[in-house]
C-alpha cells in the first residue's frame, strides 16, 4: 500500500524533529555526559509519590470527572493566587490535562479556525508551530534576539500581527533560551494587544524556576486577564515529567471548549497522577524552594565555567538551560553538537532545533549533578581547544 | 555563611572555587569564610561516607542504650565524658526517653563489641544499666542511602 497517499497530508507536511538522530546516536554511547534532556535530574519528591501509592491503595482507580478531581482544581486555584496573585474560579475557568501540552494543543484547537496566524517566538520548545499546523492554523515565527535578551518586544510582535493573527504564544520562561518575561516587558506585550481580538497562550510551565526574581503571569497585567490562557504543569515544578499532569487556566468560554474536546479525545487525566498533584499543591512549596536554590547555584556556575571557556553564555534568568554562543568555533550549531558528542562524548542540543533564529547557540541543561557539569564543561574546553576558528 | 554549610553538608569535597562559582562569589570569600567557620569549629571536620560492608574489612555497628544514676551537681556530664574518651566510641548522645544516653560503639566483631560493654562500659561510675542493639544492615546514614543500587530506567529523550 502507498502510506504516502493515505496519510492525511497535513500530519506528512509537518517534518519530524530534527535532532531525532542525533538522540539515536546518544542512546548508543552509554559513557556520553548529557546536558541534553529536558527534565529534573530529581525525583519526584517521595511524599507526592507516596500519595500517589495511598490513592492506589486506596482502589482510586476510577475515571475523575472530565476536567479533573474537584481537589485538585481548587488546589490549583489556591497555588495561582498564592504564587502568581492568579484569580480563577476552580469550576469554570481551570481543566486538568495531559501534561502541559495537551493544554496547549487544547486551547490552540479551540481558537483557531483554518488559516487563522498563531505568532509563535522561537527559539522555543518544539511543539508550538506543528499543533498550530495540525489545528489548520499557520504558525507565524518572531525571531528573539540575544541582545534583547531572548524577550518578545512589543516592536517585533507589531510587525507579526496582521488581521488573522488569532493567538500569541508566550513562551517564558522560555526553553532553550533562559529567557524571561518582566513586568514591564510584559505591560508591552500587553499594549500591543489590548483592544484586539488576539488571545495569549501562556505557557508557563517553568514559571516555579526562575532565580532572583518571581516569575509574572500576563493574565496578571490590566485587561489580560480576560484574553489569556495560562498553561502550568506539575513536571518542571514538582519533577512530575512522568506523571503527565498540567492544567490551564483560562476565561470561562474558552475553558469549556477545551474541556469539550479533552472530553471526547481523553476523558480525563490519570486518577493516580491527579491524587499525587494534589499532595504537591498542598504540601511541596519547600520542595521547590529547595530545588530553585539548588538549580540557581548550578545556573550560575555553569556560566561561569562557559565565559572561562571564551564562550558568550548570555545570563539565563529562568527554566534550567543556558544558551552559550558557540559562533566563534566556526562551526553550525549541528555540527558543533554532534562533533562534541563524538569526539568528547558530551550531548548538548543544537540551538537550531528550537528554529532557525537558535542557530549559533546550543542548548545545555544544568538539571545534572555538579560532578557531570564539571566533567562536561572539562571536556567542552578541550573540544574548544581543537576547533577554536 | 549558611549556604557554605550548606553546599558542604551535602558535598564534601567541593572546591573553593568550586563553592564560589555556586554561590556566585569569589575564592577569597569564600576561603575567609571557611577558614572562619573552621576555627570557630561550626565546621567540624570532612569525612567519607563508607560502605565497609562492600569491603573485606569487617565492621560491627553497635546502639548502647545506657541508663545512668546522675551524680549530684555534675549531671550527666561526667559520665558521658567518661565514655566518650573510649576511641572504640564512635557517636554519643545525651537523650530524652527511656534512657539517658545513646552510644554508637564501633568494632571487629560482636564478641569484641559486648566485651567492650561488659568490660569498659558497664563498670563506669554513674551507669546504672546497658542494652546493646547490633546494627544488622545500614539502609541509609547522614541522607545517602546504602542498601539499594539505582534501577537503570528506561527513558524518552525529549526536548
Amino acid at each position: 500500500m502507498d502510506y504516502e497517499k493515505i496519510l492525511g497530508q497535513c500530519v506528512q507536511d509537518i517534518p519530524f524533529s530534527g535532532i531525532r538522530k542525533f538522540f539515536e546516536l546518544l542512546e548508543t554511547m552509554p559513557g556520553a555526559i548529557s546536558l541534553s534532556v529536558g527534565e529534573p535530574d530529581y525525583q519526584t519528591p517521595w511524599h507526592i509519590r507516596e500519595a500517589g501509592i495511598y490513592s492506589l491503595t486506596k482502589g482510586f482507580t476510577k475515571y475523575t470527572a472530565n476536567a479533573g478531581l474537584t481537589e485538585l482544581r481548587r488546589e490549583i486555584c489556591n497555588y495561582q493566587r498564592r504564587r502568581f496573585g492568579l484569580e480563577y474560579d476552580w469550576k469554570t475557568e481551570t481543566l486538568v490535562t495531559i501534561g502541559g501540552s495537551e493544554a496547549i494543543d487544547l486551547g490552540v484547537r479551540a481558537l483557531i479556525n483554518p488559516g487563522e496566524e498563531v505568532i509563535v517566538p522561537q527559539p522555543s520548545f518544539v511543539c508550538y508551530s506543528p499543533i498550530a499546523q495540525l489545528a489548520g492554523g499557520v504558525p507565524v515565527i518572531v525571531e528573539t534576539k540575544a541582545e534583547n535578551r531572548f524577550k518578545l518586544t512589543a516592536d517585533e510582535l507589531r510587525a507579526a500581527i496582521t488581521p488573522k493573527t488569532k493567538i500569541l504564544v508566550l513562551p517564558y520562561p522560555c526553553n532553550p533560551t533562559g529567557g524571561i518575561m518582566e513586568k514591564d516587558d510584559l505591560e508591552a506585550i500587553a499594549e500591543v494587544l489590548r483592544g484586539t481580538n488576539i488571545m495569549v497562550l501562556s505557557d508557563e510551565i517553568y514559571a516555579e524556576l526562575t532565580y532572583g526574581k518571581r516569575h509574572v503571569s500576563i493574565a496578571s497585567i490590566d485587561g489580560m486577564r480576560e484574553r489569556t490562557i495560562v498553561v502550568g504543569g506539575f513536571s518542571k515544578a514538582y519533577s512530575m515529567t512522568g506523571w503527565r499532569l498540567g492544567y490551564a487556566n483560562g476565561p470561562a468560554p474558552i475553558i469549556k471548549q477545551m474541556t469539550k474536546i479533552h472530553q471526547y479525545a481523553i476523558m480525563c487525566a490519570p486518577t493516580t497522577s491527579q491524587y499525587a498533584a494534589v499532595e504537591a499543591m498542598r504540601s511541596g512549596d519547600a520542595d521547590i524552594e529547595e530545588m530553585v536554590e539548588d538549580y540557581g547555584q548550578r545556573r550560575r556556575y555553569i556560566i561561569t565555567r562557559f565565559r572561562e571557556l571564551g564562550l558568550d553564555c548570555f545570563e539565563a534568568e529562568g527554566a534550567f538551560y543556558v544558551f552559550p554562543c558557540i559562533k566563534s568555533t566556526g562551526l553550525s550549531s549541528e555540527e558543533f553538537a554532534e562533533k562534541l558528542l563524538r569526539e568528547q562524548q558530551v550531548a548538548v542540543v543544537p540551538g537550531s532545533a528550537f528554529g532557525a533564529s537558535g542557530e549559533g547557540y546550543v542548548r545545555c541543561c544544568y538539571a545534572a549533578s555538579l560532578k557531570d557539569i564539571d566533567e562536561a564543561l572539562d571536556r567542552i574546553g578541550r573540544f574548544l581547544e581543537t576547533h577554536h576558528a | 555563611m549558611e549556604s557554605i554549610l550548606k553546599l558542604l553538608e551535602k558535598d564534601g569535597r567541593l572546591t573553593v572555587k568550586q563553592m564560589a562559582d555556586l554561590l556566585g562569589s569569589d575564592e577569597k570569600a569564600v576561603s575567609d569564610k571557611l577558614k572562619q567557620l573552621e576555627d570557630e569549629h561550626v565546621i567540624l571536620g570532612y569525612k567519607a561516607l563508607i560502605d565497609w560492608d562492600k569491603t573485606d574489612n569487617e565492621v560491627v555497628t553497635a546502639i548502647i542504650e545506657v541508663r545512668v544514676t546522675p551524680q549530684r551537681g555534675e549531671g550527666f556530664e561526667k559520665v558521658a565524658e567518661r565514655i566518650y574518651q573510649f576511641e572504640e566510641v564512635e557517636s554519643l548522645y545525651l537523650m530524652s526517653g527511656g534512657f539517658d544516653l545513646a552510644v554508637f560503639l564501633v568494632g571487629r566483631t560482636m564478641r569484641e563489641v559486648a566485651l567492650f560493654v561488659a568490660t569498659k562500659l558497664a563498670p563506669v561510675e554513674g551507669v546504672a544499666s546497658t542494652a546493646t542493639h547490633f546494627i544488622l544492615k545500614k539502609y541509609k546514614e547522614s541522607g545517602v542511602l546504602f542498601a539499594t543500587e539505582p534501577e537503570q530506567q528506561e527513558r524518552g529523550y525529549l526536548l
